[in-house]
């Protein structure tokens, strides 16, 4: 029988994959990814609850989490395309002119 | 099935969402302007949105006392949303009056900038009138969007780009942390309305030391402690504040700050009262770290905007002392300091697009040598804005620190109000590092600097006069930031 902790189980170990992704990966895009990743687990975890708790506030809250990161991964891109055409690279560490 | 319907029209209050509305309404209509005007066209932008802005602010004054609540208290646009709302739409119109001077001469004139800073203040507006999780995620996902495209906006620019890129990157890194704070509190509470949680946690008095509601506490309060930029999660701010549009910098450092600190007062406040010694020993911690951060690192700097990008971080730590003070004294005292900061901030801000030179911005210490006797009007501006920074009488900076060092030792947090206190003593020094640069400094190349136009002039005579305003007379308006608070 799988239950509720075993969504938030797995939406858990989801958020720290995509978490630890963010720190370790060097390309914005892969980076943006891991994001998207984080975002997903967060849904996962609103819909299981939704479900455990007959409450529809939670499915409601995915809807709106699922349409804010599609805008906000047009503008992420755009962001990328336009830093690309200036620096020919989109490796984080290549984000350095800007420190202390 | 009608009933539900019909309940749901019911629930339905347009009052309380009206005046975003309307500037969204607004920002539209600009938009949809813009494509049947020849491209470099911007003063008609500038127009219609600070006449957008004056409709919101008369609609948000006449509401003042009247709360309205909506869409099932998802929205309620009381007295505390209409004070937050009036200082986000001041601090974009003193923004929209700034810019339009810097975009021409920066190569930029691209009107799609004023409908930007409209939808920035509406999702402001709605993360401070937000009941609901929902409707804050929404507001502070508006606000953010619109502007990481304005940090970005100067194309062309890698730092521009750079700093779009930052802020992008990091903003949605931590709002995946908010939103997983969020998702947990729901799944403790069951319920994503801010005051139905509180009760929720209230009555069910051992899910306080559940380890759910405490994991959901620190996310969500990650997430907000972000945009405010308080330390150690202020890493990305020095680095955006430099790289965006001066303009944009200082409306970031207002008005959004302001709106993140109304969600998180309205999130502690509803929601985790019942876990207040909790909530205020970790701000506690926050606040004293915030401001020593900023102050200790802004000594460093020799760029005056990133300089004022690491101040902004030391006066979230002062902000957030009135959070842990916790009373009415200190919340209210955080509503004064929000509006008094956006007067000085923007002001100096205002200061600095017009010390610029074209193509190249000359923001160094060195390049404002002699800066005070060249331009004597903005030297003394400049002057009296960073008195107001630095927290000198008579000006807003001293009243609003006072309010909420007054709010911490009424509370009993005798030793934070001392290191506030010592703080700004810090400050004091690469504050008035920019005066003696302004005055006791020769310029080593004489150049000419940019001409004064009448918009900044207009923008800068208008800081000043609200920060005498609140400095001289600070009464009246904490009168209504009192009305204001919970």
């Amino acid at each position: 029988m799988i239950s509720v902790y075993h969504y938030m189980s797995v939406a858990a170990i989801l958020f720290a994959l995509g978490t630890f992704g963010v720190l370790t990966r060097r390309n914005a895009i892969v980076v943006f990814m891991c994001i998207e990743l984080m975002l997903n687990s967060v849904n996962l975890t609103f819909i299981a609850l939704s479900s455990h708790l007959q409450n529809m506030d939670g499915q409601v809250f995915v809807l709106f989490v699922m349409t804010v990161a599609a805008a906000e991964a047009a503008v992420g891109l755009a962001l990328m395309i336009a830093f690309y055409r200036n620096r020919e690279s989109i490796d984080v560490d290549q984000i350095n002119m800007l420190k202390w | 099935m009608n009933d539900l319907v019909q309940n749901a029209l019911l629930n339905v209050n347009i009052a309380a969402i009206l005046p975003s509305l309307i500037l969204v309404c607004f920002g539209m209509g600009l938009l949809l302007i813009n494509v049947f005007l020849p491209r470099g066209t911007t003063r008609h932008a500038v127009w219609i949105s600070l006449i957008g802005l004056a409709v919101t602010g008369f609609f948000v004054y006449t509401g003042w006392g009247n709360p309205q609540y909506g869409f099932n208290d998802a929205v309620a646009m009381d007295n505390f949303a209409a004070f937050f709302s009036i200082t986000f739409l001041v601090c974009a119109a003193l923004t929209i009056l700034m810019s339009d001077d810097y975009l021409r001469r920066e190569g930029y004139p691209v009107s799609e900038y004023y409908p930007l800073i409209l939808f920035a203040t509406a999702g402001a507006m709605w993360m401070a009138s937000g009941t609901d999780m929902m409707t804050i995620f929404l507001g502070l996902e508006v606000m953010s969007i619109s502007l990481y495209v304005l940090a970005g906006f100067f194309r062309g620019q890698v730092k521009s780009n750079e700093a779009g890129l930052k802020y992008f990157l990091l903003g949605a890194f931590s709002t995946g942390f908010l939103l997983y704070g969020m998702a947990l509190i729901y799944g403790v509470s069951g319920s994503t309305r801010l005051t139905e949680i509180g009760v929720y946690l209230k009555t069910h008095a051992s899910l306080l030391d559940n380890p759910m509601t405490l994991a959901g506490l620190v996310l969500l309060s990650t997430g907000f402690l972000f945009k405010i930029a308080a330390a150690p999660f202020h890493m990305w701010a020095p680095d955006v504040y430099e790289g965006a549009p001066t303009p944009i910098t200082a409306f970031m450092s207002a008005g959004p700050k302001a709106a993140a600190f109304a969600a998180f007062l309205r999130v502690m406040e509803y929601c985790f009262f019942t876990l207040k010694p909790e909530w205020t020993a970790m701000l506690w911690v926050l606040a004293v770290l915030t401001m020593v951060v900023g102050n200790v690192i802004a000594i460093r700097q020799t760029n005056i905007k990133r300089m004022l990008a690491y101040s902004s971080i030391a006066h979230a730590g002062y902000v957030l002392v009135g959070m842990v003070a916790a009373n009415e004294i200190g919340y209210s005292g955080i509503l004064f300091y929000m509006l008094a900061y956006t007067f000085m901030n923007i002001g100096a801000f205002a200061v600095l697009v017009l010390a610029g030179k074209k193509g190249e911005d000359n923001l160094t210490l060195e390049g404002l040598s002699g800066f005070g006797f060249k331009k004597p009007f903005l030297g003394v501006a400049m002057t009296i804005f960073l008195f107001s920074l630095m927290g000198l009488p008579p000006t807003a900076g001293f009243a609003g620190k006072f309010y909420i060092f007054a709010g911490a030792i009424k509370a009993g947090y005798i030793w934070l109000a001392v290191i506030g206190v010592l703080n700004s003593a810090i400050s004091l020094y690469y504050y008035l590092r920019v005066m003696v640069y302004m005055y006791f400094r020769d310029p080593e190349e004489d150049y000419a600097w940019v001409a004064m136009p009448g918009a900044v002039v207009v923008t800068i005579i208008i800081a000043i006069a609200g920060v005498f305003y609140l400095g001289i007379m600070p009464g009246e308006v904490m009168e209504l930031a009192k009305q204001a608070v919970f």
